[in-house]
């Protein structure tokens, strides 16, 4: 091997990552708990280099590097700077937070930097070896990460249940694996995409662990039916853990889907479309319906996400550009839309108290109207009215759905966000139409307040004006996947 | 012919081997089997001539990661009927899934299937070496996994940590650095008063009146 099939540089962002997670690891050890906020500034300093590196590598034409298991190429890097920021964002709306509850310690911030160098490799993975250890990083971090806060019992049960299904997850993905290289012969994904079109690989074996590899991906995604592990996940984890799932973690998980099926296995696009609709179908009808019965409001976005994953999977299961335009422009606004939820679940909470009961938002129009009015943002956006960003991510992906002749699941979707639209409505009535029964001032530190309201008013100017973050999103994918 | 034969035969030990981890019913015979499973993979190994690879697992995860997983189990105070009460009650619903979909799949992979090429493992050069073969690969082919697999050993020692740690506030703990660091000014303290007069001999003390 020789520099320049390793070609190092390509990776530059992961490697100043790793380093800089081992750095903040080291110089926290010499902090004290009272000067703990050096480690948060360390690690946002960190974060702010990453993305820095990471738009000077979008202008660089794709290549592959490490002898090919690893690509930078516009869709990893858009991906893993909407990654960094929503990493950053968890930082900065969970500081307070973590303080008022004993978790600001330094294991918060390696864990959760080392989750966001797995799905950074995940995003980049070129090789089912390196795309499967960039997941179990991102994962096995994440486990530990729920179980943070170790003497409340629903974390450490929510990390349990975590732990076990995503372990069992992690097994049927790699038994899928294994099936497709012991059909194709590779593990490389572009060798494997390469030997399917020239009919070397069998079709049969293939597609029998494709069965596999989609159960593996709907359980990362959290689809219905492998969704039994998010709404305790999201009401058991600390709040800024349940946001880096809900944000970052999903995007990941969509390019790491974008990677296998659509690169490598686009040759059984029929195949693995019909499974992907089928998921899509359940999860959009189950999570809408669920999340209306919901009274806690973490648990209530729990369902409402593995709605939203229904949207993401319809645009995937299109399996052309388009639909992975769209469902990558979902990602995005999706990741902006749910931190700014989570982080206003975190703006009212305080020391001993969790606001994370939907009666909690009562009469918030009258203790702070500009704080009811962002979450009235994040729910229309998240409902999908028009001129808020969400509108504009729906209406992408359902072009993409009726485009392919599917007029049947658009009009499905559409009735399906309708019954959405109701529990989001009703976060609103409570907001405005009701009367306060907690009367504590809000306590939140000024970055806090400002970097949230600057995220809320970023879904409305989006939502004014979609088409450059689409223009962007859907040149990342044109440039990125080669059509066979 | 003789490979084939031993290959199903420690096929079989492999799959009654990790059936029976799961379902005896004492903890200490589960990790036992559990480490007749690893070594039927390890002989699987052998067959494949990935004999540093077979090594390797007997050394690693029956040598050292089971022993001490056999010390766990026996240390622990679990009541482990308690927690397998309920394991009884789903195996028929479980078992009958298993066959169906162990059937299934037999049909699919069975019928116009799976013609995979079966071809021999190729020969090998006189005086190759399984170790330095691996050695290669994963210093240069697969660098950047091996490297990532480094920073998941990091991530689990950390969260080991993070996830165990106590620190009990009524423990009697000394701090070595503040012993070694300790000056005389810190322990002995030396005090000026005025020299006491004594009672000198033949001075007549007056007692106590006796209560």
């Amino acid at each position: 091997m020789t520099w320049t099939s390793l070609n190092a540089g390509a990776a530059t962002p992961e490697i100043f990552l790793l380093i800089a997670v081992c750095a903040v690891l080291l110089i926290d050890l010499f902090v004290s708990d009272a000067k703990r906020h050096v480690t948060y500034l360390l690690t946002l300093g960190a974060l702010a280099v990453t993305a820095c590196l990471l738009v000077n590598g979008l202008a660089q034409p794709p290549q592959l590097a490490f002898s090919g298991m690893f690509v930078q190429d516009p869709l990893a890097g858009v991906a893993k700077l909407a990654m960094v920021l929503g990493a950053a964002l968890v930082f900065i709306y969970g500081r307070a937070y973590a303080e008022a509850r004993g978790l600001f310690r330094g294991e918060l911030f390696t864990l959760s930097l080392f989750s966001l160098l797995g799905m950074m490799v995940m995003a980049s993975a070129m090789n089912f070896v390196t795309l499967y250890v960039g997941l179990e990083l991102q994962s096995l971090a994440m486990y530990a990460l729920i179980a943070l806060n170790r003497d409340n019992v629903q974390s450490s049960e929510a990390s349990m249940k975590y732990f076990v299904l995503g372990a069992l997850a992690s097994g049927l993905l790699l038994y899928g694996m294994s099936m497709v290289y012991g059909a194709s012969q590779s593990l490389d994904v572009l060798t494997i995409a390469h030997n399917i079109t020239a009919g070397g690989a069998n079709r049969v074996l293939s597609v029998f662990g494709l069965v596999f590899i989609v159960v593996g991906i709907g359980f990362k995604l959290g689809a219905v039916p492998f969704h039994m592990w998010m709404p305790d996940v999201y009401q058991g984890a600390p709040t800024p853990v349940a946001q880096l799932i809900g944000t970052s973690s999903k995007v990941a998980a969509f390019v790491f889907i974008l990677r296998i099926l659509a690169e490598s296995l686009q040759g059984f696009a029929p195949d693995w479309s019909q499974m992907l609709m089928l998921m899509a179908v359940l999860s959009l009808a189950l999570g809408n319906i669920t999340a209306i019965a919901q009274s806690n409001i973490k648990r209530m976005f729990a369902f409402s996400a593995i709605a939203h994953m229904g949207f993401v999977l319809l645009g995937i299961m299109v399996g052309n550009p388009y639909g992975y335009g769209a469902a990558f422009f979902y990602s995005i606004t999706y990741l902006l839309t749910s931190a700014a939820g989570f982080g206003l679940i975190m703006l009212m909470s305080r020391a001993g108290f969790e606001a994370d009961r939907i009666d909690d938002f009562k009469g918030l129009n009258q203790r702070s109207p500009w704080f009811a009015f962002m979450m009235l943002i994040v729910m229309f956006s998240m409902a999908g009215v028009p001129v808020f960003v969400g509108f504009f991510a729906k209406l992408a992906i359902l072009k993409a759905v009726v485009s392919m002749g599917l007029t049947w699941l658009a009009v499905y979707g559409v009735l399906m966000s309708l019954i959405g639209g109701f529990y989001y409505l009703r976060v609103v009535k409570v907001m405005y139409f009701d009367e306060a029964e907690d009367t504590h001032p809000i306590v939140a530190g000024i970055d806090a307040r400002a970097i949230l309201s600057v995220n809320c008013l970023l879904l409305l100017v989006l939502g004014l004006m979609p088409d450059r973050l689409m223009y962007l999103v859907t040149a990342a994918i044109t440039h990125s996947i080669v059509q066979m | 012919m003789t490979t084939v034969v031993l290959f199903y035969l420690f096929a079989v030990v492999l799959l009654g081997a990790g059936l029976a981890t799961i379902t005896a019913k004492n903890p200490v015979h589960a990790a036992l089997f559990l480490m007749l499973a690893f070594f039927s993979g390890a002989c699987l190994w052998m067959l494949m001539k990935a004999e540093f690879l077979a090594v390797a697992l007997v050394l690693i995860y029956v040598g050292a990661v089971m022993v001490l997983f056999l010390f766990v189990v026996m240390m622990l105070d679990v009541n482990f009927e308690e927690l397998r009460k309920g394991f009884w009650k789903h195996v028929p619903l479980a078992v009958t899934v298993a066959i169906i979909m162990a059937v299934e799949m037999g049909l699919i992979l069975h019928s116009r299937a799976a013609e995979v090429v079966v071809g021999g493992l190729p020969e090998q050069a006189a005086g190759y070496n399984n170790a330095k073969a691996l050695g290669y690969l994963i210093y240069t082919q697969y660098f950047l996994p091996f490297q990532l697999s480094a920073a998941l050993l990091l991530v689990g020692m950390i969260a080991a940590i993070a996830l165990t740690i106590r620190k009990r506030k009524n423990t009697k703990y000394i701090n070595p650095a503040v012993q070694i660091a300790t000056k005389r000014e810190d322990r002995v303290r030396i005090v000026k008063m005025a020299a006491e007069a004594r009672p000198t001999v033949g001075e007549v003390v007056e007692e106590q009146p006796k209560a």
